[in-house]
């Protein structure tokens, strides 16, 4: 696309979006999608055209009017060859191409900003850091590379941004990413494009490209007073985690301190990038992912937290710097009603009084 | 019907088994065994699947799947493969009994084949019923409790390693695999014995200890092939880590 | 135009007194028959039937999609109306198409053998069929099924209360009628060849349906587990799928696509190996380059099985995994690519005539490079992130099963109908029949590239404003499609009576099936015959002619 004069292509896009025939293009890797798809769409105009202008030119010079008899001819390795290794060579181009286009699309970079996404028949929720919670809406800021994390509820989801060619399965039981940099202010589709039962067709939204003041100020304006990470720290409190995950020496679990982004070894050996998707497996199948020199006692949460739990608590740990606060209020989590299945009770009783 | 093969053959000089779109006896067997071979192809790769599952689940979930295969019965499990084996042999002698028109030794090694296929899904119904009252039947009914709690044996100590909760629930994914791979080769068993009724009363009426025993020779291949899916199941299902 | 149309004097001739239809009457001779032929021809009523149904669910899609609104059906019906769709036509048409009615008639008769090699296995495979397509027609009419014809988990296992199980079965069953009938080929092509029938003097059509049947051999009974285990979940509830009991719902999408990517190859190979012989024979030549045309569709299978998740390529499978199966894709393409252009090539100084047959066989050669050609731009993983899920897809594949697999299909029929039925069919309409379904079919489904390309998502019954005209184009272009299928049926029924008498061999075509008379006997041929000539043996014919030896064998 750098390579295409910018005029020459400033024309073919707005050619073909007035004429509506690709979407607009609202993010940067649009161009690039877009280029791609010019590209494919020009060796396959030609292809087509080799093919047609042969067989209708056979088809006038060997009609059996014109050539009652027909010569039996074997076959030309020669020809073969040349049309098994110039495809070949045009679609390996377009491999290489497209897989490039793949890893960036699918390669979030460093510093994106996260916003979460729950799927669920039949809406798509948006959390933002902040707090901000969207129903089938997506309010972003141009020019900062924004990344999704997304997650399903219930069945296989689909989440659609025609406009910025960016499109990623949310799938139950697992996060999966996908990143984008919005470019143009305006409004675009959102389509869930994975079947999904009933209400799969009026699992639309709309996403909002904002400028960043005006971003900043919607956000103002619709935080719901508690960002995510707090909403975390108010579960990681209510469900005693602290309770084990209290950062002093002799604690029961580990510290969870600046543990994201951090390499750590399993009780199995194995090493193991903490991002979100090992938090969230950790809470829900803590036995699989015990740290070493730990001991595999920490209860699961399977069924205990929602999604978007798992989401305020996964981002609360992602900022955590310092156990300051949890060994504050570690305290009081003991003074609360006994009762036989709550989950960090049943580890304070078993040894540690405090 | 043995006049009018006679008859027939008289009548076109073939013998009575050969069909009509065949060239040769030679050529009828030839496909006969190829289609079968073919057929076991289509059936190792439905197995494949199942095996593909259980590769995947018992990779992430080890310490259920321990824990799962220590719950059946291994001498049970290691009685049956036995008697499957022993069938397998019986087979292989109905086969040669066949080939050599021995006609009491193929009835007597297809009675004997069956006797033992149905101990083999007998002491299955025992080992299923078990589960059953285990609460290890997936579904609405299983409990991984004894998993998390295992029973204590007479001197007070637990019989296996207690799982985590979060790892308890995985047991039931071990036995979906269970229930599904031994039932399937249930299924399997019970069509062969169906077919070995069939063939026990051919057999009695000397049908195939003519000199023709193609039908008994690929029978024969088809329970053979069913004993060695077995022969996977067992060490995979059963002896997970057993010491 | 001149004609490559040479039938006997009509004033005297007749159809054969003795053939394979007339040979025994009664209902139950030809229900219980082991005649590859009747068995063919019992497989050609039943897929048209199906294909009907299908194709009026097709209706009730395109109707709806006329207006922005889901205001014709609930979406639940529609939803069930898509689902049926899929399954009636992939499972109860496509895949059984040519195999069964053109490759169960003609494979033996080609290779010089009587019969396939297990007659009364190919009279069951029909009837595993019957009763598969029966009970999906009964799980449709009692309430049918809305999960897409992919059975996607955990929504088919969870979330869904139709009649999924019931589905599934009729599938499942299909499924060993698929397998029965790749087995027989199999066997047939392997160990019944007449004396002097080497693997290299096959028609291209056996070598396509032998690649396809392998297929369905190795393929079918892995999306047969992949039911089992979808239904054991379904009522029992097995974890196999299930994300909260520790399962995983992607381990079902690697076990469906591991079976329907090859389908999609099973569906296509037969339809390319009656191009291979229309080809030839409306340009009086053999096949341009036999040896690579026969390996491509060897190619085309073994290939076929390496390339399943490029439908996985954005629900979460690796980078790497997604590049490897992108690599394996592009290898897939460029066989189909080098039939394209041997079957060009093959019309080189040939002799050319455009009987119907042709038309088809033309139809198909250009449908298929375009729907061809848009798998790359989905086989490419990058374009398929923005691609995938829409209607470029929908576009895609009914580009090459309807564009293509069916025009090959329609070709086919066309081609041996005078074989199969001793009667040529009316030679105007039918053209005409095949331009109203080529122009038809470019106007239903080339918009659904664009709005593939806009955006629109797939199996959606109601859709933003923006996208109606597209839509209406297509359903507009559904109805002249429409017009185009029932003509063949209409007119086909009535040359049974009132077509011209064909003869042996009306379009003065090589291979053993035109050496014989039409109908041709039960058995065939009256003695097995010794081959000493080439395959597309023009020359040999020739002289055949010249000497006025009508019958071989």
């Amino acid at each position: 696309m750098d390579h295409i004069s910018p005029v020459l292509w400033q024309f073919l896009v707005k050619w073909m979006t007035t004429f509506a025939i690709i979407p607009p293009e609202a993010s940067t890797i649009a161009p690039r999608m877009d280029a791609l798809l010019v590209f494919m769409t020009l060796v396959s105009i030609i292809g087509l055209t080799i093919v047609a202008l042969l067989v209708t030119t056979f088809s006038v010079l060997y009609r059996k009017d014109r050539n009652p008899q027909a010569t039996q001819i074997e076959g030309s390795t020669l020809l073969e060859a040349t049309w098994t290794i110039i495809p070949l060579g045009l679609f390996l181009i377009m491999f290489v191409w497209g897989s490039v286009l793949y890893f960036r699309i699918f390669t979030p970079p460093a510093n994106a900003m996260n916003i979460y996404v729950v799927g669920k028949q039949w809406m798509w929720k948006a959390e933002h850091p902040g707090g901000q919670h969207e129903i089938n809406s997506l309010h972003v800021p141009t020019g900062q590379p924004v990344q999704l994390t997304l997650i399903s509820q219930d069945v296989f989801h689909s989440f659609s941004i025609p406009a910025f060619r960016v499109k990623r399965e949310a799938i139950p039981g697992r996060y999966t990413t996908v990143w984008f940099e919005a470019t143009k202010t305006g409004t675009y589709h959102l389509f869930c494009t994975q079947y999904c039962g009933t209400a799969h067709s009026a699992m639309i939204g709309e996403v909002v490209v904002q400028t960043p003041e005006d971003y900043k100020a919607w956000l103002a304006s619709s935080t719901s007073g508690i960002s995510l990470a707090q909403n975390g720290e108010r579960l990681f409190s209510s469900l005693s985690c602290g309770a084990c995950h209290n950062g002093q020496p002799d604690a029961r679990g580990p510290n969870l301190a600046n543990v994201y982004g951090s390499r750590l070894t399993l009780t199995t050996g194995q090493p193991v990038l903490v991002d979100e998707a090992y938090l969230r497996q950790a809470i829900l199948n803590p036995s699989a992912h015990i740290t070493q020199g730990f001991a595999p006692i920490m209860p699961t949460y399977q069924g205990q937290i929602s999604e978007e739990g798992l989401i305020s608590l996964v981002e609360y740990i992602k900022g955590l710097n310092s156990n300051y606060r949890i060994q504050q209020t570690t305290n009081t989590s003991d003074l609360l009603p006994e009762g036989p299945d709550k989950p960090g009770k049943a580890s304070a009783a078993q040894g540690v009084t405090k | 019907m043995d006049s009018h093969a006679t008859a027939h053959s008289e009548a076109h000089e073939h013998p009575a088994h050969l069909r009509h779109h065949f060239m040769d006896a030679a050529q009828q067997k030839e496909s006969a065994t190829f289609g079968m071979w073919l057929f076991l192809l289509t059936e190792i790769m439905f197995f494949g699947g199942l095996f593909t599952a259980y590769l995947v689940y018992r990779n992430w979930y080890y310490p259920a799947f321990v824990a799962g295969s220590h719950t059946l019965d291994i001498k049970l499990g290691m009685f049956n493969t036995l008697l499957l084996i022993t069938s397998s042999f019986t087979m292989a002698m109905g086969v040669w009994c066949s080939e050599t028109r021995r006609k009491s030794g193929l009835v007597w090694s297809l009675i004997a084949t069956i006797i033992l296929g149905i101990g083999f899904l007998g002491i299955k119904t025992i080992e299923y019923k078990e589960k059953f009252e285990l609460h290890h039947v997936p579904g609405t009914s299983f409990s991984a409790a004894s998993f998390v709690n295992p029973p204590l044996d007479a001197q007070g100590k637990p019989k296996d390693t207690p799982l985590a909760p979060d790892m308890a629930i995985h047991t039931e994914v071990y036995f979906s695999l269970y229930f599904a791979m031994t039932g399937m080769h249930a299924v399997h068993m019970i069509l062969g014995i169906g077919i070995l009724f069939a063939l026990l009363y051919k057999s009695a009426k000397g049908q195939y200890t003519t000199g023709h025993n193609t039908t008994i020779e690929l029978f024969g291949l088809y329970w053979h092939f069913v004993d060695i899916v077995w022969i996977f199941l067992f060490p995979l299902l059963y002896l997970i880590s057993r010491h | 135009m001149s004609t490559n149309v040479l039938l006997p004097d009509q004033t005297t001739a007749r159809v054969p007194k003795q053939n394979y239809i007339t040979k025994e009457n009664g209902l139950m001779s030809w229900l219980l028959t082991g005649d590859h032929k009747r068995i063919a021809i019992l497989y050609l009523i039943s897929l048209t039937f199906f294909f009907f149904i299908g194709g009026a669910l097709a209706a009730l899609i395109r109707l709806e999609l006329l207006t922005p609104q889901s205001d014709l059906m609930a979406s639940d019906t529609y939803n069930k109306v898509f689902t049926m769709h899929g399954i009636v036509m992939i499972f109860f048409f496509l895949v059984p198409s040519v195999p069964a009615t053109l490759g169960n008639f003609l494979i033996p008769i080609m290779v010089g053998a009587r019969d396939l090699a297990f007659p009364k296995i190919n009279l069951l495979s029909w009837y595993l069929y019957m009763a598969g397509g029966l009970l999906a027609l009964y799980a449709m009419i009692t309430g049918g099924v809305d999960t897409g014809w992919t059975f996607t988990t955990p929504l088919s296992t969870h979330y869904v209360n139709t009649n999924v199980v019931t589905t599934g079965l009729a599938a499942f069953i299909a499924g060993f009628s698929s397998i029965f009938t790749g087995l027989n080929f199999i066997v047939t092509i392997h160990r019944m060849r007449a004396p002097g029938m080497t693997w290299f003097k096959l028609p291209l059509f056996c070598w396509a349906n032998y690649a396809a049947a392998v297929l369905m051999v190795l393929g079918t009974p892995v999306v047969a587990i992949a039911i089992v285990l979808v239904a054991l979940e379904r009522t029992i509830g097995i974890g196999v799928f299930d994300p909260t009991k520790g399962g995983d719902p992607l381990l079902f999408q690697h076990l469906f696509w591991f079976y329907s990517h090859p389908a999609v190859y099973i569906m296509i190979l037969p339809g390319m190996g009656v191009v291979s012989e229309v080809i030839s024979t409306f340009a009086r030549k053999r096949v341009f380059g036999y040896s690579a045309v026969a390996f491509s569709s060897v190619a085309i299978a073994v290939f076929g099985f390496f390339v399943w998740a490029h439908h996985m390529f954005i629900m979460g499978i690796s980078n790497y995994a997604a590049l490897v199966f992108s690599l394996l894709t592009m290898l897939v393409a460029v066989p189909s690519a080098i039939k394209i252009f041997n079957w060009t090539f093959t019309l080189y100084k040939g002799s050319i005539t455009f009987e119907t047959p042709m038309l088809y066989a033309f139809g198909f050669m250009g449908l298929f490079t375009i729907g061809g050609l848009t798998g790359v731009f989905l086989g490419v993983s990058g374009t398929d992130i923005h691609l995938t899920e829409t209607y470029f897809i929908v576009a895609h594949f009914h580009f090459v099963m309807v564009g293509g697999m069916l025009m090959a299909f329609l070709s086919g029929i066309h081609f041996w109908w005078p074989k199969m039925t001793g009667r040529m069919y009316p030679e105007k309409l039918s053209q005409l029949a095949a331009v109203v379904t080529f122009i038809g079919f470019n106007f239903t489904f080339f918009p659904q590239f664009l709005l593939g390309m806009l955006g629109m998502p797939r199996r959606y019954a109601s859709y933003p404003p923006e996208f109606q005209v597209l839509n209406v184009f297509s359903t507009a272009g559904a109805s002249i499609l429409g017009v185009g299928y029932l003509l063949p049926v209409l007119y086909l029924i009535w040359s049974l009576k009132y077509g011209q008498v064909a003869g042996d061999n009306p379009w003065q075509a090589t291979g053993l099936e035109w050496q014989i008379q039409s109908p041709p006997l039960t058995e065939n041929f009256t003695e097995i015959p010794v081959v000493t000539q080439d395959v597309y043996d023009y020359e040999w014919l020739e002289r055949q002619k010249e000497h006025e030896v009508t019958h071989v064998g």
